[in-house]
């Protein structure tokens, strides 16, 4: 499926990033940790919005709603809300703290490196499950649209990230990120555009998406309703998740986001709080316009691709396309949209003819004419196949592709930053060789972005094979929000929380997700056993009170923390005193 | 920086700061779990053009307020520094 417009996009995108990154190449360990402490605050805003938005966010999340409903909502509210509480709980307060990484902070906070240990393998574990996905997204990418084999796939794309992310440290991926957020934004929106206008009319996806179905004087939500109802699914605007579910899967992933150490050290890059604070404001902005066209692009899909290929007359592969298709619609009957033809190859749509008519029927577990389901697609062909469904032009398909590269590539830099800077300054240099100097730090945080390379590629490789990259998500926001945020909450807003009391609750949310996630994901998959009836998913929002809980309890137990500590508290708070 | 700020001038500068971040976070859960997840069904008695209100706030309306959120905090905390000379 070589697409000589995708060719030109990627390639054209690659020379970009790779010139970016020759320009903003790293002099020193504050240049290639935190980019010198002087990013402005919008470009700082736009390089987090493409750090936090993955492959995930770009090629799945519109998927999934389409599928989900109202049920995706938890996406939705979760990845944007966990900015609020970035930006008035910790970000402003850590840039005041004016160090390196969440190690750092955690170490320094409370005056312990066994502290800072434990903080270092809740952000390896964090971000190397995190980065398997970016990878396995990168490998997919290449295979579908250049027709490499997946692992090529993602070797290409290791040696893209190597190249900028060891070469420029977080000065060149911070620029980078810029481009990549502009490739990503324009790909997302070019192809919603174009749908809400053929579906609504209105060239505003956000306004498309409440307004009404173009001709035929319903609202297009009423109309998708009654599209996914007489096919036997649940309404669109309904959910079959319990609303204690709902509820714990939002929370998981808003103080997950907001514990993420990607996310976090992006903030360290900026001059002051304020900037810090200003500058989540921007991300926010940035992330919102995808985040809003979103559940229009996943509400448009479902009713596009319930329009194209439901009770379309199959074409099989050994058929003449042309021929055969002119023949079904001579005939008056649908022939398999090309699109479809296109994607099956990937095993991203499949059809099978259960009842042997030679069409293809798209149905809910409920169908009203009792008929079975035929047709199973997969979450992301949704993005994909998106500006094909709409009959887009065939420049907006290669735009997509490098949209999608841009996505996986950015975060995957980020995460590769947070592993660096773990093993080179919280591990090396804070911990094990303390009389380090500057340059050799910055050698070795070189080499511990090339193995980090290095490893998330065989990690992206050996998931593949596993097909476990989905789940393992689940373990990224979990373990952010139960280890990560309750001691850098309670580190800044509760003077009293001691090292002990650190300790105890990190071990306790680490212990305890990855415990229960792992349970339930792998050994007892049946919904019914689940405590309170939380989903792995949302689990880490329990968990996170139950780590801050043991961490109270100890701190009350043991001796208060020392007098340069509380004086450290009080200057994080108040800056000038 | 002003070398003159009591610790008075901190501690209330502290707890207005405290008292925002608190009330900035009740709009959050109200907006996000209040008017998307427990009242949804309520506010689906009106609409956002075509969407219903709860499913409108947990798919759009919720984010919009994110954001004015943030900015509003920006603005509010450069208030709260000027007013009791903390980098003001």
């Amino acid at each position: 499926m070589l697409d000589p417009w995708t060719l030109f996009f990627v390639v054209t995108t690659f020379a970009l990033y790779i010139g970016i990154a020759i320009w903003a190449r790293a002099g020193s360990t504050d240049d290639f940790y935190v980019a010198g402490h002087d990013v402005h605050p919008t470009v700082n805003g736009m390089a987090t919005a493409a750090d936090w938005m993955s492959a995930a966010s770009f090629l799945s999340m519109a998927g999934l709603i389409a599928f989900m409903g109202y049920g995706g909502s938890v996406y939705l509210m979760g990845w944007t809300g966990g900015y609020v509480l970035l930006a008035l709980l910790l970000a402003p307060f850590l840039r005041e703290f004016g160090k390196f990484t969440v190690p750092d902070f955690v170490g320094d906070r409370y005056y312990s490196t066994t502290a800072r240990v434990i903080a270092v393998v809740c952000a390896l574990f964090v971000s190397f499950t995190y980065i398997a996905g970016q990878m396995k997204g990168v490998g997919v990418a290449f295979s579908g649209f250049l027709g490499v084999p997946f692992e090529w796939g993602i070797i290409i794309g290791m040696v893209i990230v190597f190249f900028y992310a060891v070469l420029g440290g977080m000065k060149g991926i911070t620029y980078t990120q810029v481009a990549q957020y502009c490739v990503l934004i324009f790909a997302f929106t070019v192809p919603a555009i174009f749908m809400s206008l053929i579906i609504t009319g209105n060239p505003v996806p956000q306004l498309g998406f409440i307004g009404e179905a173009k001709g035929e004087g319903v609202s297009m939500l009423a109309k998708l309703n009654t599209v996914v109802t007489d096919l036997g699914f649940l309404e669109y605007t309904e959910t079959n998740k319990s609303m204690t579910d709902m509820f714990c899967i939002t929370a998981a992933l808003m103080f997950g986001t907001a514990g993420l150490p990607h996310v976090i050290i992006r903030f360290f890059t900026v001059k002051s709080a304020d900037a810090a604070r200003v500058s989540a404001g921007w991300a926010l902005i940035f992330i919102a316009i995808l985040y809003t066209t979103a559940p229009a692009v996943g509400a448009f899909a479902r009713i596009n691709f319930i329009d194209t290929v439901n009770e379309a007359t199959y074409i099989a592969d050994d058929e003449d396309y042309d021929a055969r298709s002119a023949e079904i619609e001579a005939a008056g009957g649908k022939p398999v949209p090309q699109w479809y033809k296109d994607w099956e190859p990937t095993g991203l749509v499949a059809f099978e003819d259960k009842n042997g008519d030679g069409l293809m029927q798209y149905r809910g577990p409920n169908a009203p004419d009792g008929l079975e389901n035929e047709v199973s697609p997969n979450n992301d062909i949704f993005v994909l196949a998106n500006p094909q469904i709409a009959n887009l032009p065939g420049w907006v398909i290669g735009l997509v592709v490098a949209g999608g590269l841009a996505a996986a590539l950015s975060t995957a830099a980020g995460l590769l930053m947070v592993i660096s800077s773990a093993v080179s300054h919280d591990l090396c240099r804070r911990t094990l060789f303390k009389s380090m100097d500057d340059k050799t730090e910055l050698r070795v945080a070189r080499g511990a972005a090339a193995g980090a390379v290095f490893a998330a590629g065989l990690l992206g490789i050996f998931s593949n094979s596993l097909g476990f990259v989905a789940q393992v998500v689940a373990f990224a926001f979990g373990l952010a929000a139960a280890s990560l945020f309750p001691v850098i909450f309670l580190g800044i807003f509760w003077k009293r929380m001691n090292k002990e009391g650190a300790i105890a609750s990190m071990l306790t949310g680490l212990i305890a997700t990855f415990g229960y996630i792992y349970w339930f994901k792998f050994v007892d998959t049946d919904p019914a056993h689940w405590l309170f009836g939380v989903s792995p998913e949302g689990i880490g929002f329990v968990f996170m009170w139950l780590a801050a809980g043991v961490g109270i309890v100890t701190t009350l137990a043991t001796k208060p923390p020392p007098q340069e500590i509380l004086e450290l508290v009080q200057k994080i708070r108040v800056p000038t005193s | 920086m002003q070398e003159n700020t009591s610790a008075d001038e901190g501690r209330a500068y502290w707890q207005a700061t405290i008292r925002l971040t608190i009330g900035l976070l009740v709009i959050w859960f109200a907006v996000s779990f209040g008017a998307g997840i427990l009242f949804r069904d309520f506010l689906d008695q009106w609409a956002v053009g075509g969407a219903p209100l709860g499913f409108w706030f947990a798919q759009q309306g919720s984010i919009y307020v994110f954001v004015v959120l943030i900015f509003v905090y920006c603005w509010a905390m450069r208030r709260i520094e000027k007013k009791h000379g903390v980098r003001g």
